[in-house]
């Protein structure tokens, strides 16, 4: 951990990009948490420290930077200290020692006013359970941020109910928080939070008190919601699949400890000991695998400009029936079957231009597995991996895409 | 027992006595001052329910209480008023009422900001338990002793002894309200940057607004029964009608007068009970 400290040490004149900086945090609940620092950098577990100290270990040794416009996950059981790390970072709870930077400046050096004014600017919070005040109607909860700012009246309401309108209750307005089904309250948490127009987001286990088919609704909206007003969201949450599918990157928490930062394939691929291991041993490969993991590459391919000929030859040593037509910048231009490259070679035909099929199924590096098993499924022609300038990357055909699987998911096993 | 035991009488009494000169002799300014404001409050209270002719002052009054709760408590209010008028007891009854309403104006701005130092300060909660459990434990009787000498006969006295005693519940039920305002709204507010001052009037008041209402409905009957006992020092009103009614044996003016307290009562606890809160500051 210290070394990986002074290296980013030396990092931090170039953080501009970052938007939240985490270094070396640590949040010790108790009278004395010096005392249980210390034992803790001498190795002891967390529940040793308690029966020894006293003392509660929150946070320990936390370091991590989250990138403008991400969604970063903090993802852990219940005590994993999640919830605490998140609250550390609008000091909601006030760390024991290290250090947070957001746009640079030192969220740990504050004043009162300091901390006011990031609390009603920077970063706003959606909470678990909602959380919105019974005795307003939602849109005086909506527009509560605003209000505690000093907003006039109309101009506040007025905020509000744009951002009302944008998560899809506009009609609702002058209902009460107790009139609403939790999906809806959570809407009202969310633009209560959008109000104030923030650059961060702290969600903390903000769907899971949503029934399972609510929350799939809710993450799809944030998502959605997300692409249009890019905000940085920290999200803390203790449901996998959820870390996965709005996670840019997941940081795994165990006692604490942040034990591995990761994109989603990270994690799933390259788990960095056996308690994330077992942690991601039931997840469904195939909604997290995406086409560049499984997909051959090079692609076998030949230029539209050979003939029929060479288009048989590298058929046959590669051992497929039919093959993809690129151009001089390996951008795709189609497919030609063995069978039609075998006529055109009787016919004596020059180049592969009268029988290339341009019907071919396509997929981007980032598509889900998913997604192309039944396109797999319906089609005989293999799937084509491009980028956005149709470059061909690789190609997916049905025995690479199980093998693909079989090896990642022995890779997590 | 002193004999078997074999010690003095502590002199606790005297203690008191000694006090009492004491504060007398050295905060008679205080005191006076006291006695001024005190007076002047029951005085506007009184006069304006006594300045326009008692038919006009029903009227007005169920219409103030039609607006502040609904037409029933409105209508029985006239009627109760009316039937008060009637037995003869209008000056002496709204004298009682001025008496209430200015005990507990006073028990109110006092009490409110008191209970809501309990709910914020450990300290101070701990403080206020025993005093308020004294307070409420001793009978309303011995509250006239010390007003008495303090500030003599009179109505001043009676209201002092009046806000002490009524005074308990709206301390106590202010601080339960506010502690009761759930722990996540609190996060809530603060999350969103409130200061002190917001949290108290946006978030925490509203919320515990049902429960300081008990604590103001428990205040205005404990005045009206420690105003009614009150009489004894000279704070007239029904009071003291009961007081002369017991002392000459005159039972129809006793009952009577008795009467138009069970029906100042009523009106009383009806109107605090059913005081428009905002919607969705339900009790919950």
């Amino acid at each position: 951990m210290a070394e990986s400290y002074e290296k980013q040490t030396i990092e931090r004149d170039t953080e501009v990009e970052k938007k939240i900086v985490v270094r070396v945090l640590s949040k010790i609940f108790g009278d004395h948490p010096m005392k249980a620092l210390k034992l803790i950098k001498e190795g002891l577990s967390k529940e040793e420290i308690r029966a020894k100290t006293r003392q509660t270990v929150g946070v320990y040794d936390a370091n991590f930077e989250v990138f403008a416009g991400e969604v970063f996950v903090l993802m852990g059981l219940s005590g994993s200290g999640k919830s605490t790390l998140m609250r550390c970072l609008n000091r909601l709870i006030e760390p024991t020692s290290g250090e947070i930077f957001i746009d640079g400046q030192d969220i740990m050096k504050l004043d009162d006013v300091g901390l006011l004014e990031l609390r009603r600017k920077t970063a706003s919070m959606v909470f678990q359970r909602f959380a919105l005040f019974p005795h307003r109607t939602v849109i005086s909860n909506v527009a509560f941020g605003l209000e505690i700012q000093g907003m006039a009246e109309q101009e506040r309401l007025e905020k509000a109910q744009q951002v009302l309108d944008m998560v899809g209750l506009k009609q609702w307005a002058n209902a009460y928080p107790d009139q609403l089904s939790g999906g809806m309250q959570q809407r009202v948490g969310l633009a209560r939070a959008l109000a104030n127009d923030p650059d961060i987001l702290l969600m903390d286990e903000a769907f899971s008190a949503l029934d399972p088919l609510i929350r799939r609704e809710m993450q799809g909206e944030l998502l959605a919601l997300q692409s249009k007003v890019n905000k940085t969201i920290i999200f803390v949450t203790h449901d996998l699949d959820e870390a996965l599918r709005i996670g840019d990157r997941i940081a795994l928490m165990k006692d604490g400890h942040i034990v591995q930062i990761g994109t989603p394939e990270d994690i799933l691929t390259n788990p960095a000991d056996e308690y994330v291991r077992k942690f991601v041993e039931d997840v469904d490969m195939t909604k997290i695998l995406v086409a560049e993991g499984v997909m051959k590459k090079p692609a076998e391919a030949v230029a539209l400009k050979e003939g029929p000929r060479v288009a048989l030859r590298a058929m046959r040593e590669a051992g497929i029936s039919s093959i993809f037509v690129v151009d001089k910048e390996r951008r795709l231009q189609g497919i030609v079957t063995a069978e039609d490259a075998f006529q055109a070679q009787e016919q004596g035909a020059k180049d592969l231009t009268e029988i290339v099929q341009s019907d071919v199924p396509l997929a981007t590096p980032e598509t889900p597995i998913s997604e192309l098993i039944p396109v797999l499924a319906d089609s005989r022609f293999p799937v084509a991996v491009i980028d956005a300038d149709r470059k061909l990357l690789g190609v997916i055909v049905r025995g690479a895409l199980l093998a693909g699987m079989v090896k990642k998911a022995g890779e997590v096993q | 027992m002193s004999n078997i035991i074999n010690l003095p009488k502590i002199p606790i009494g005297k203690w008191v006595d000694a006090f009492v000169v004491f504060l007398s002799t050295y905060f008679g300014g205080f005191f006076d001052l006291v006695t001024e404001v005190g007076e002047t409050i029951i005085v506007s209270f009184s006069d304006a329910l006594l300045w326009a002719p008692p038919i006009i002052t029903i009227l007005v009054l169920a219409g103030l209480i039609g607006l502040l709760t609904n037409y029933k408590i409105a209508l029985g209010t006239t009627i109760g008023l009316l039937l008060i008028y009637n037995l003869g007891m209008w000056e002496p009854g709204m004298n009682t009422l001025a008496l209430v309403l200015s005990s507990t104006v006073l028990a109110l701005v006092i009490g409110i900001p008191i209970g809501i130092l309990t709910a914020w300060n450990d300290l101070a909660d701990r403080i206020s338990r025993p005093v308020l459990d004294f307070m409420q434990t001793m009978p309303p009787f011995v509250y006239l002793v010390p007003a008495v000498i303090l500030f003599d006969i009179g109505e001043v006295p009676a209201m002092v002894a009046t806000v002490i005693f009524a005074m308990p519940p709206v301390i106590r039920l202010t601080g339960l309200g506010i502690r009761q305002v759930p722990a996540e709204l609190i996060e809530a507010a603060k999350a969103f940057g409130s200061t002190r001052h917001q949290m108290l009037i946006k978030v925490q008041i509203p919320l515990a607004l049902p429960t300081i209402m008990a604590g103001i409905n428990q205040c205005i009957m404990l005045a009206l029964s420690m105003v009614v006992i009150a009489a004894m020092i000279g704070a007239g009103g029904l009071g003291g009608e009961v007081l002369r009614g017991l002392q000459r044996l005159d039972v129809p003016r006793g009952f009577e007068s008795g009467l138009a307290i069970v029906i100042v009562a009523i009106i009383l606890d009806r109107i605090t009970q059913n005081i428009k809160v905002r919607r969705g500051a339900k009790a919950s």
